[in-house]
């Protein structure tokens, strides 16, 4: 019963029958093809031709829309192609393929000047749209914070703290961890050069410096970006695409004030903290490293350390933290924010948070690089 | 093998599944017949879903055997089991298509991964299963998220019967229709399955499904199938889970 297709073909005098046997199914499909292929070169080559389907054991979509196909190209110069001996329990379905039109799909436009021009200004305009976006963003969360200090009771402490608790408290570890290794690397790097000169107690200088300037905060503001503007993103652009935003939204809530405020203000809260930790952290690597590597014992280390310090190059660094924390929050958001439909445009969106967040975390760091400078910090 | 059980498409026989310690399914035996449209009710939590899930292998049972297409899915080998997911199609309830592709490449998608036809054969195809559902060719470069519910559904069912399945599992597939939207999906389920010779598996919560597409009924409760048969064996039963369900306003104002 379940036989390989067939399509064979018998002279009737003047005209062909082509008489189609076994399985026509799915299963078969890419022997049908060829199949009908060759079959449908037959055509024109004789006055009269008809399909005979009577043998056929076995009919479904791919069968039926093949015959149909064939039945479509062996119709020549106004003479109708016919199938013959159709089993009643097959006709609505060849009926229902016969509704078929066949539009070839349009292929994808090809690589062009005009196209790679249109490209680029859209890339352009892109990159407009973005800045416009985080500057909304800027403005709405200004906006809702305003609000909240004129209705206090509106400020949503207990999301604040559960989001302190994920960005802060659980990212501890982590942060102390890396910051440490970092810490260990700079000095035992420092140590390792400064020697060839005997200026191994020097290490000291840079190590402070570094850590509580630059390293320190940027390294923990680009670890937040990677940590919790992802799950930011990823958070609000669910929400975003199960429609819960919406919801809220028409209950008469401000998703700026529910969702995105809390998480603002946990992150401005957070990255201070944990850029100190950072710093010191890597201070007390770096302090172990020349010590155990270096043979600067911990008394001359700490001695060395508050010569080489002030508290301008702390307050330098944490002054920066808060910023970093806001530009990563806002970047976070606006990405969550513009999440479509798709889980592709999700992956998307989180990706470009990360990116873009660490990308002005280096920027906001060069800026205020030439604020200090100039004010003599 | 008795002629009758080679008529059982779907064969269950005494399969638990416990979630923690709540059993929700407790030595529940169930057959499906070939060709026709068996109609699954019972009250919200019951356990619809999750025994087609069970069936289908996606929640795993303590107890029990399961065969489809007369093969038993825990001895199954692979390929086995590959050949009989070739044969089944599934509507999920949320549609589950996958929202980074088309709706072309949506119902492409099985297809190209087990027949290795050419491009203009899939889109032929993927345009006679659009016009199936009865949705126009020019849906079918839009994105999931671009689709009503309804079309959802349709796009769903589409993709479900792109490898022309014997089987189709369809959960709750009118629920968030209108009435008349839901009226023409069960005409089209029943088309489908004349034109296709479908054996159909219907979770469903719509009376009116139940009475004009359904060619059987089976009512889970307490774990077990508490009832199987036609409409008017439902009717005259004297359950009293059954009598709220097909005695009650809503079922008199449809059978009105």
């Amino acid at each position: 019963m379940n036989g390989d297709p067939t399509l064979e073909r018998i002279a009737q005098g003047n005209g062909l029958a082509l008489c189609a046997a076994g399985s026509w199914t799915a299963r078969f499909a890419p022997d049908l093809e060829q199949i009908v292929a060759d079959a449908e070169k037959l055509a024109g080559t004789r006055p009269d031709i008809f399909i005979d389907v009577s043998q056929v054991s076995k009919l479904d979509t791919f069968g039926a829309w093949l015959i149909e196909r064939l039945r479509r190209s062996l119709t020549h110069g106004g003479v109708e192609a016919k199938i013959a001996g159709l089993s009643a329990n097959y006709s609505s379905l060849v009926d229902e393929v016969r509704r078929v039109k066949a539009t070839p799909a349009i292929d994808a436009t090809s690589v062009t000047i005009t196209g790679m021009l249109d490209q680029i200004g859209r890339a352009m305009a892109g990159i407009g749209g973005t800045i416009i976006g985080l500057i909304d963003m800027l403005g709405a969360v200004l906006a809702a914070t305003g609000r909240v200090l004129i209705h206090p009771r509106a400020f949503r402490l207990t999301s604040t703290v559960h989001h302190l608790e994920q960005v802060c408290w659980r990212a501890v570890p982590i942060v102390v961890l890396i910051t440490f290794l970092i810490g260990c690397i700079i000095s035992q790097q420092g140590i390792f050069h400064f020697r060839k000169f005997g200026a191994d107690i020097f290490v000291v200088d840079m190590l402070g410096v570094l850590v509580l300037r630059e390293i320190g905060v940027l390294l923990v503001a680009i670890m937040v970006a990677g940590r919790s503007g992802s799950a930011y993103t990823a958070e609000l652009g669910s929400m975003k695409m199960r429609e819960e935003i919406d919801a809220l939204r028409t209950m008469g809530f401000d998703p700026i004030e529910v969702l995105i405020l809390p998480r603002m203000l946990a992150l401005i809260i957070a990255l201070p903290i944990l850029a100190f930790l950072g710093a010191i952290a890597a201070l007390y690597g770096g302090g172990l490293v020349a010590w155990l590597y270096g043979g600067v014992d911990p008394e001359a280390f700490l001695l060395r350390l508050r010569d080489a310090i002030s508290i301008d190059h702390f307050t330098v660094g944490i002054i920066k933290a808060p910023v970093m924390a806001a530009v990563i929050g806002i970047v976070a958001c606006v990405e969550g924010l513009a999440v479509e439909g798709s889980a592709e445009s999700l992956g998307q969106h989180t990706t470009s948070s990360v990116v873009k967040g660490i990308f002005f975390v280096i920027v906001m760091d060069g800026v205020f690089a030439i604020f200090f400078a100039s004010i003599g910090m | 093998m008795t002629p009758q059980m080679q008529d059982a498409i779907i064969r269950v026989r005494d399969i638990s599944v416990q979630f923690g310690s709540t059993k929700v399914l407790d030595g529940l035996d169930l057959d499906v017949k070939r060709g026709e449209i068996l109609g699954f009710v019972g009250p919200s939590g019951a356990g619809k879903s999750v025994l087609t899930r069970t069936i289908i292998g996606l929640v795993p049972k303590i107890s029990g055997r399961i065969e489809v297409f007369g093969i038993d899915l825990d001895a199954a080998s692979t390929a086995e089991r590959r050949g009989v997911e070739r044969r089944w199609g599934i509507l999920f309830q949320q549609g589950a298509l996958f929202s980074s592709l088309t709706v072309r490449q949506n119902i492409q998608f099985p297809v190209r991964e087990y027949l290795n036809v050419s491009q203009r054969l899939l889109d032929e195809i993927t345009e006679a299963k659009l016009g199936m559902v009865g949705l126009r060719p020019e849906v079918a470069d839009r994105f999931p998220s671009e689709l009503s519910g309804g079309m959802i559904k349709r796009v769903a069912l589409a993709r479900a019967l792109a490898l022309d399945p014997e089987l189709v599992f369809l959960d709750e597939p009118t629920s968030g229709l209108d009435p008349i939207g839901a009226g023409d999906f069960d005409e089209l389920v029943r088309t489908l399955q004349r034109t296709l010779g479908l054996t159909v598996f219907m979770v469903t919560h719509d009376l009116d499904s139940l009475y004009t597409a359904c060619d059987r009924i089976a009512v889970l409760g307490n774990g077990k199938i508490i009832a199987a048969g036609s409409m008017a064996d439902m009717q005259a039963s004297q359950h009293p889970w059954l009598r709220a369900y097909f005695h009650g306003k809503r079922a008199r104002a449809v059978m009105g």
